[in-house]
């Protein structure tokens, strides 16, 4: 590929091209992280000490900055004694890709620490079924009414503005009445991201249902079709393909809520394992589990983009992508 | 127009068409619009876009209405469709006045206005099964049509993967198994290219010629408008008025060839005096100036 070509506004690409790209687009920060983690001198502002010498509160694997590791270093060769050794090593909060992709395999394969603690793969399943079921609530309440609002000027004008209002409100500022009112368990987390949802889902919908073409309504309209009717059999069905879309995107703003709504009364699912984990500063199973969030995030959406290729193969720009 | 001189008048009808005309007179009237106005608000007041606009159509009568853009000529269609409401006078529909959109009056749309999510079978049924006829009822008057309009290849098509053509047909095929009273059609053809054009406008008379509908067709094509009409409403705009109702001199059956015959050119020169007078139009400002900014030598002409 010439680069200059790269550059031409909106020119389509070949599919292998757009594959090598898509991989590259991973590639790329991969190789940054690997880069900052594997090369010593590329960033490494700690030192992990192999050997502490004379210095009485090293301790061997233990990590220091760079400076009071050479503070301790010159102070040695002074005092002529035997100096600590060491290499470059980078913050705890860093840990390299590999031990990541470790603790990725090993989170599904050991067992928790504690007792009363849950397997990776339980904290998941907890995680998926509470963004589930808020999405789900928010949806049947949500896209009738946007469909609604979309299609009635006046049920527009009397629900809209107030859900304009009240989708400023941030929802993890509702999380303390949450609590109060549907205790400490999975209702509040719920609450959240139903709260999170939901006025965003009226207000995108509605939209959506607007731009449905009039001319078709009006076609539809000559034809003899009753109000119900059209709703029904035109509004619906044409409206339908976009409404998924949207959908599909405010599934991913769910899951951003998931970790705040999580946080909420008794810590719980992936983000109680991430706290736990980072509590213990095991940063890598940390990172393992917040990759996870973003691969099911992106497999869901993959998978829910290839449903909606199939049902609806009507819509060309829904096959086009 | 030089050719004026030499033409007939365009009031000069054959035997044949008078006698034609004589015979469509005598039918009942289909449709009658009293008075007809329409005001719109707009920010800067109040719009008159038709202006006691009268006219009868009687059954089975195919009539053009044409006139500049922004004589309303669309609006009248819509109100008569039941799209729009009028602000002043009558329309009556075999007597009845028109209160809103209904089977009775069939529209074809400029923009091809299928459903996309339908097939084309599907798409031409939907009338029918609005009004409550059974899907397979529905189906076998759709495959009928289908065979009609010579597109029962394409009932299982989506409308997407039709050409523009063949999408009006399905639109007009969409709008007549509902037996409507009238057919209204806003500029059905304007979005064809100029061969798909006369085509359908071949197929349009076929279709009108072989079952009982009215037809009232929205164009600003002059060509197409002599070669369809019987009668032709010639609008003006600024407020939509009529200005004049022409019989057009044409024989039927009409072909292409009688685009060259003197009755036409005298009708076509008449509606051209209507259309493009000297009132003077939003552009008459625009006046280019161009200067030549190549080699006198390097002469494309």
């Amino acid at each position: 590929m010439n680069i200059s070509s790269w550059f031409v506004a909106r020119k389509d690409l070949s599919q292998g091209n757009k594959t090598l790209l898509g991989i590259g687009s991973f590639l790329f920060p991969l190789l940054i992280w690997c880069v900052v983690s594997y090369v010593p001198f590329v960033w490494h502002p700690m030192v992990r000490i192999s050997n502490p010498g004379d210095v009485d509160y090293f301790q061997s694997g233990m990590l220091v900055d760079k400076t009071v590791y050479k503070d301790e270093q010159a102070n040695m060769h002074t005092a002529g004694k035997t100096p600590p050794q060491g290499k470059p090593a980078n913050p705890i909060y860093l840990p390299a890709p590999l031990d990541v992709a470790k603790a990725f395999y090993t989170g599904f394969t050991t067992a928790p620490d504690q007792q009363d603690g849950q397997w990776l793969y339980q904290s998941l399943w907890h995680s998926i079924q509470i963004i589930f079921w808020g999405f789900f609530l928010s949806s049947i309440i949500g896209v009738p009414l946007g469909i609604f609002c979309g299609t009635y000027t006046p049920v527009s004008r009397l629900i809209e503005p107030f859900v304009e209002f009240f989708r400023y409100l941030p929802a993890p500022a509702f999380g303390a009445l949450a609590v109060a009112i549907l205790g400490i368990y999975d209702g509040p987390k719920i609450a959240i991201i139903v709260i999170g949802t939901l006025f965003q889902q009226i207000l995108i919908i509605a939209n959506t249902t607007r731009k449905l073409d009039y001319a078709l309504i009006e076609a539809a309209m000559t034809l003899g079709t009753s109000r119900i009717k059209l709703l029904l059999h035109v509004i619906l069905p044409g409206v339908l393909p976009e409404i998924y879309r949207d959908q599909r995107i405010l599934l991913g703003w769910a899951w951003t809520y998931l970790i705040v709504a999580e946080l909420i009364g008794a810590s719980s699912g992936i983000t109680w394992f991430i706290t736990q984990q980072a509590r213990y500063q095991h940063f890598n199973n940390v990172y393992a589990a917040i990759f996870m969030i973003g691969l099911l995030g992106i497999g869901g959406d993959m998978l829910l983009a290839a449903l909606g290729k199939r049902l609806f193969r009507w819509n060309l720009s829904a096959n086009k992508e | 127009m030089n050719t004026t001189n030499h033409l007939p008048s365009y009031l000069e009808q054959s035997d044949a068409v008078r006698n034609r005309f004589d015979r469509l007179k005598a039918r009942e009237v289909l449709l009658e619009i009293k008075d007809l106005g329409k005001n719109y608000k707009t920010a800067k007041g109040i719009v008159t876009a038709l202006k006691d606009v009268n006219f009868t159509v009687h059954r089975r009568e195919f009539v053009c209405v044409i006139g500049p853009s922004g004589c309303g000529k669309s609006t009248l269609a819509r109100i008569l469709a039941g799209l729009e409401s009028h602000t002043s006078g009558e329309v009556l529909l075999d007597g009845k006045p028109v209160t809103g959109p209904g089977r009775d009056r069939g529209m074809v749309f400029q923009g091809y206005t299928l459903f996309p999510w339908l097939t084309v079978k599907k798409n031409v049924m939907f009338g029918l099964e609005m009004n409550n006829l059974s899907a397979t009822e529905a189906g076998r008057e759709a495959e009928l049509w289908l065979e009609l309009i010579g597109l029962e290849k394409f009932a299982h098509a989506y409308p997407h993967e039709l050409s523009g053509g063949m999408k009006q047909r399905v639109a007009i095929a969409r709008a007549l198994v509902n037996q409507p009273r009238i057919l209204l059609m806003d500029e059905p053809f304007g979005a064809l290219d100029a061969q798909s054009r006369v085509k359908m406008q071949a197929h349009l008379l076929e279709i009108w010629r072989s079952i009982d509908i009215t037809v009232l067709f929205i164009t600003h094509d002059l060509d197409e408008a002599i070669f369809l009409a019987d009668r032709i409403l010639v609008l003006k705009a600024h407020p939509g008025e009529v200005q004049e109702l022409i019989e057009v001199p044409v024989q039927r059956p009409r072909s292409p060839e009688q685009f060259a015959s003197p009755e036409f050119l005298a009708t076509k020169a008449r509606l051209e005096s209507l259309i493009h007078t000297p009132e003077p139009e939003p552009d008459a400002e625009v006046k280019p100036h161009m200067i030549r900014f190549v080699n006198i030598a390097d002469n494309v002409e």
